[in-house]
């Protein structure tokens, strides 16, 4: 188990290695000028000396992919403006159009993003595994048919009108707006209730289908009927045999999923104005701000890889037959 | 090597050579193991030293439990595995390592009948086009005698001429298993590797298709390598047979030899246990002799005789020592144990 | 993987001092006592079991009935379609209630079963009568041990604790023969063999000493050695349980080596019923002869199969009259089109009153004594 572990945390460690590699070929050894566009459109001549020497542009690119993972890894200095500041690691570089290193900027913004999905995804999970489980109870009857189609028609409209729907009408909830946990617990739910809300209610169909599929499944295997032959109670061959063999498959998406709403919470974002990370990369993104993106990058990337992670050991924990090695 | 001639098939064959001839071959599938970085691989011996011969028109049968590398064999045999080592010789020519260019008209001389006739065969061509597609492959008929080949076919296997543009979901078990038969004659092959031809099948169906390979086997001099775990079936349809354990051959004989004086200890074991309706009509067998516990895992076979942790006649020797698959004394097969002696008593019931 | 029975000594390398050549471990038969006119445990009676498909309405099980003894053994055979699989599900209640139409009753030890309210049936289950399945691999829930399976089905009939129900899954485990039960009980399925799973499927079958055991096919996914095992198995624990078995096999051979009695079920009917010796020496039923011609021994003079001609009818177009006769060759022997136009009772045919049979054919005895007889193997 440990080795398993090991092992695929270095190769998830390799995975986001390449990733940015490949970025950092990109955009830096692109035929451009990447030092004119970091500068951005207030550039110096002053200003674009210190970048070349800040990132080592004048350098070829191999050392400079060298120099920015030692960055990552112990920290490099910076200079803009005649000052030179040093960047801690993990430095994922600096932002010369915002003028702060882009560490600081993406650790601001993770928690933002962090917290709506988190929130989001534990709502819709909860939501649309009980009532997938209900529906498949009840396969066949009208309830089951009602949720059926409710979700399918919540699953076709588009994700940016419920949101707006959300923003415009439901005034009722309070307003929208990002508050640390650790400052004010009660006011950092309720600032983000109804973005949790707008992802939760959009992406409940979706589970609540899959997780009716895979409870219809499960209950038709042969250990379901071994169950009901020991004389328990339908409830229990429900709950307890069904729902653990049905989890399995809607973990996985699960997993997958989250890492890929961490990754797009752009409209969510947007629409009710939090600074997350969605938020960031866009505006740096419009900005051609280079080193924003970079980071973002390296986030985005590290976040699929541990989510990717995080479901194989959970489903270790689901499915002893899943040994690992 | 003798010269080895051409035919205008492409098939070549060397004179006075067996039709089907597998030399020591073993198949070692790769696993995973453990270790951080550099992990160990662990080797599956699904089949570990198999040597068999079969002449033009003979029908071999091989019996065994599962995991002891019969239908590993079967795709051996037909090349849809390369062998990790030995030779499978067809007509004398070594087929083992050939590429697929070459093994094309050999592919067609030896012919695969599956299990399952329910997913072997294509839900979504009919029955015509999957007949059809054989011939072609193979160009065995010229474009416009293709449909009324298949309608032969069709006819020498039991199905209805007149039901080529069916689909395989509207024929019953036995008749998709006359499909897949008809496929495998449509190239006209000389063997047919049958991997469990009928275990899938209702009894009296099972009866049906068994008489039609019998009768196949009679009128077109097909050989036949059959795969089953059923000792009756392999019983009534086979000339020789040859029982596997763990990957090995442990005895191989004339059929009646080694229905009624089966030397090795586990062909004893494997007869007794099989459940026999003539209990009823004959003189039962006063013991039946039970093997305790299960098959050990081919991943780490035990040394010596594969059989020994099983086996109530197990030495010192069997543990050190691989018996050779060897003619012994007063026995009419050939069996590969250090003690290989007939029963004292009838093992199955003595119909009177 | 392999766990090897401690009680026998196995050689395991160069250690060994004895050179005797030792005899094999054998199994002895022992010949059933028949228990004459003991009261029935479990009592079928006229049992239709209808369910809709896809394709129509099919009447899988069209007026089954037949009584079991406490310490006997039914097999019920017939081949796929038969409704031999459905007719004893219905035993336990275990079709789907919302679509299966069910009438006739099922007693067992009394209790009437057809109807049965969900909370009845319940306390029922797996307490009165328990139930084994073909594919011990996918009848285990993959994810809870073997003892957790175990003592879920104890604890849902015993108000004990969990250490009180571990205690009595370990000695269960031990009595149907796997070694280590201790350590055993704390393991996965598949951590156990094929033929160790049969078994703790049988231990969680057992575990509330249940005076029914319906067993569907329960060796047929087993490779012969170890289904060979668990046939004595069940044979054992029958005489140390002293419950009914109903046991469900397509395989003639089995039924000779279990069973005391022999229903043999065609297209939802029974067509012949009786006991074991009787009915495999000298059956009365064409259905039964053709299965004996069909089926390749391992002993005898092996030779041509006669099988039947035509396959299984569909459940959903049943021919009219005896469902056998469009695959029966001695249909003509009956007069006035009998065969295809009246549906025969299944009644005694022969001095013989142990034994029924669902057939028009005059004399089936003597047809059996003179013409299939001779062209058994």
């Amino acid at each position: 188990m440990l080795f398993y572990i090991l092992r695929r945390v270095i190769s998830a460690i390799s995975v986001v290695i390449v990733t940015v590699v490949c970025s950092f070929l990109l955009f830096f050894a692109a035929p451009h000028d990447p030092a004119g566009v970091i500068c951005g459109p207030k550039c110096t001549p002053e200003r674009l000396k210190d970048i070349t020497n800040s990132l080592n542009l004048d350098q070829p690119v191999v050392e400079q992919i060298g120099l920015y993972f030692k960055g990552i890894v112990v920290g490099r200095d910076y200079t803009a403006g005649g000052v030179t500041r040093h960047c801690d690691a993990p430095c994922l570089g600096y932002s010369y159009i915002l003028g702060v290193p882009v560490t600081d900027l993406l650790a601001r913004a993770v928690p933002v993003t962090l917290s709506i999905v988190i929130g989001g995804a534990t709502i819709y999970l909860v939501f649309g595994v009980l009532i997938g489980t209900i529906a498949a109870r009840v396969r066949g009857t009208t309830l089951d048919k009602a949720t059926v189609g409710t979700s399918l028609v919540i699953g076709s409209v588009p994700y940016f009108i419920v949101a707006l729907v959300i923003a415009l009408y439901a005034t009722f909830l309070p307003k929208s707006q990002y508050v640390s946990f650790f400052d004010n617990p009660i006011q950092w739910a309720g600032g983000l209730l109804a973005a949790w809300l707008c992802l939760g209610l959009t992406n409940s169909a979706q589970y609540t289908r899959y997780s009716r599929a895979s409870m219809i499944e499960a209950l038709g295997q042969d250990f379901a009927r071994t169950a009901r032959s020991k004389g328990i109670s339908e409830r229990r061959v429900v709950y307890r045999h069904g729902l653990r063999a049905a989890m399995t498959p809607v973990i996985t998406i699960f997993g997958v999923d989250v890492a890929y709403q961490l990754v797009n919470t752009i409209f969510t974002e947007r629409i009710f104005q939090l600074p997350g990370l969605g938020t960031r990369i866009i505006n740096a993104f419009n900005q051609y701000d280079l080193p924003v993106l970079m980071g973002g990058v390296i986030v985005g990337a590290t976040v699929l890889v541990v989510m990717n992670l995080v479901v194989d050991i959970l489903y270790t924990v689901l499915d002893p037959r899943v040994r690992l090695g | 090597m003798t010269a080895a001639t051409n035919t205008k098939s492409g098939v070549k064959r060397v004179e006075g050579a067996p039709l089907l001839e597998l030399d020591n071959v073993k198949m070692h599938f790769r696993t995973k193991g453990d270790g951080l970085l550099a992990r160990k691989n662990k080797w599956v011996q699904a089949v570990d030293g198999v040597s068999l011969t079969v002449q033009p028109g003979e029908t071999l049968g091989l019996v065994g439990e599962s995991g002891c590398g019969k239908s590993t064999t079967a795709r051996l045999i037909t090349r849809l595995l390369e062998p990790t080592a030995g030779s499978i010789k067809y007509q004398g020519v070594d087929i083992a390592h050939m590429s697929e260019r070459k093994l094309r008209p050999y592919r067609r001389e030896i012919q695969l009948i599956f299990q399952d006739p329910y997913s072997s065969l294509n839900p979504r061509h009919t029955v015509g086009a999957i007949v059809g597609t054989a011939l072609r492959t193979h160009g065995m008929v010229p474009k416009n005698g293709e449909l009324k080949r298949v309608q032969e076919l069709l006819e020498v296997v039991g199905l209805n001429p007149e039901h080529f543009n069916r689909y395989p979901h509207e024929f019953s078990g036995g008749q998709r298993q006359r499909i897949g038969i008809a496929r495998a004659l449509a190239a006209r092959p000389k063997i047919i590797v049958a991997d469990e031809p009928v275990s899938a099948l209702d009894v009296s169906i099972q009866a049906q298709v068994m008489n039609l390979l019998e009768n196949l086997r009679k009128e077109l001099g097909i050989a036949f390598v059959f795969i089953a775990h059923d000792l009756g079936v392999v019983r009534h349809f086979c000339d020789r047979v040859a029982v596997m354990y763990l990957g090995r051959m442990v005895e191989e004989g004339p059929r009646d030899a080694l229905y009624e004086k089966p030397q090795h200890p586990y062909t004893q074991a494997l007869l007794s246990a099989v459940p026999d309706i003539a209990v009823v009509r004959g003189v039962p067998p006063k013991h039946r002799i039970r093997l305790v516990g299960d098959v050990p895992s081919p991943v780490d076979p035990p040394s010596g005789c594969r059989f020994r942790t099983r086996c109530w006649k197990a030495q010192d020797i069997c543990a050190t020592q691989d018996p050779p698959l060897e003619e012994k004394p007063g026995g009419a097969t050939v069996a590969a144990c250090h003690f290989a002696e007939p029963p004292v008593e009838s093992i199955v019931a003595e119909v009177v | 993987m392999s766990d090897t029975d401690p009680t026998t000594s196995v050689p395991q390398g160069g250690n060994m001092t004895d050179q005797s050549v030792r005899a094999p471990q054998t199994v002895t038969r022992i010949p059933r006592a028949h228990a004459e006119g003991e009261e029935a445990y479990l009592e079928v009676n006229d049992l239709h079991v209808q369910f809709p498909t896809a394709d129509g309405k099919v009447q899988a099980v069209q007026g089954l009935s037949y009584s079991l003894p406490l310490r006997r053994t039914l097999a019920i055979v017939g081949e796929s379609g038969s409704g031999k699989s459905v007719s004893s599900m219905a035993i336990l209640g275990l079709h789907d209630r919302k679509s299966t139409w069910i009438s006739g009753s099922i007693k067992v030890g009394g209790k009437e079963v057809v109807g049965m309210s969900e909370k009845d049936l319940m306390s029922y289950r797996g307490a009165d009568a328990a139930m084994i399945f073909q594919d011990p691999q996918s009848s285990l829930h993959p994810f809870f041990t073997i003892g957790d399976q175990i003592m879920e089905s104890y604890r849902a009939h015993h108000n004990v604790s969990k250490r009180v129900a571990k205690a009595r899954a370990i000695d269960m485990l031990g009595r149907v023969g796997i070694p280590n039960p201790s350590r055993r009980v704390n393991q996965f399925p598949h951590e156990f063999s094929g033929g160790m799973r049969q078994r703790a499927m049988i231990a969680m079958a057992l575990v509330n000493d249940p005076k029914l055991l319906i067993a569907d096919e329960p060796t047929t996914a087993l490779d012969v050695t170890v289904q060979a095992q668990i046939l004595d198995l069940i044979s054992d624990l029958q005489r140390d349980f002293g419950s009914a078995v109903v046991f469900i096999t397509h395989d003639l051979g089995v039924v000779a080596e279990i069973a005391d009695d022999i229903l043999v079920m065609y297209g939802g009917n029974a067509v012949e019923h009786g006991p074991v010796d009787k009915i495999l020496g000298a059956p009365l039923h064409p259905y039964s002869w053709g299965l004996l011609e069909s089926i390749p021994a391992v002993s005898g003079t092996p030779g041509p199969l006669h099988p039947i001609p035509g396959s299984p009818p569909s459940l959903l177009a049943m021919p009219s009259g005896c469902a056998f006769h469009p695959r029966c060759e001695f249909r003509d022997r009956v007069g006035g089109d009998l065969c295809r136009t009246l549906k025969p009772e299944l009644i005694s045919r022969t001095a013989d009153q142990g034994r029924t049979s669902r057939c028009h054919l005059k004399e089936p005895d003597r047809v059996f004594e003179t013409e299939v007889l001779p062209r058994l193997p």
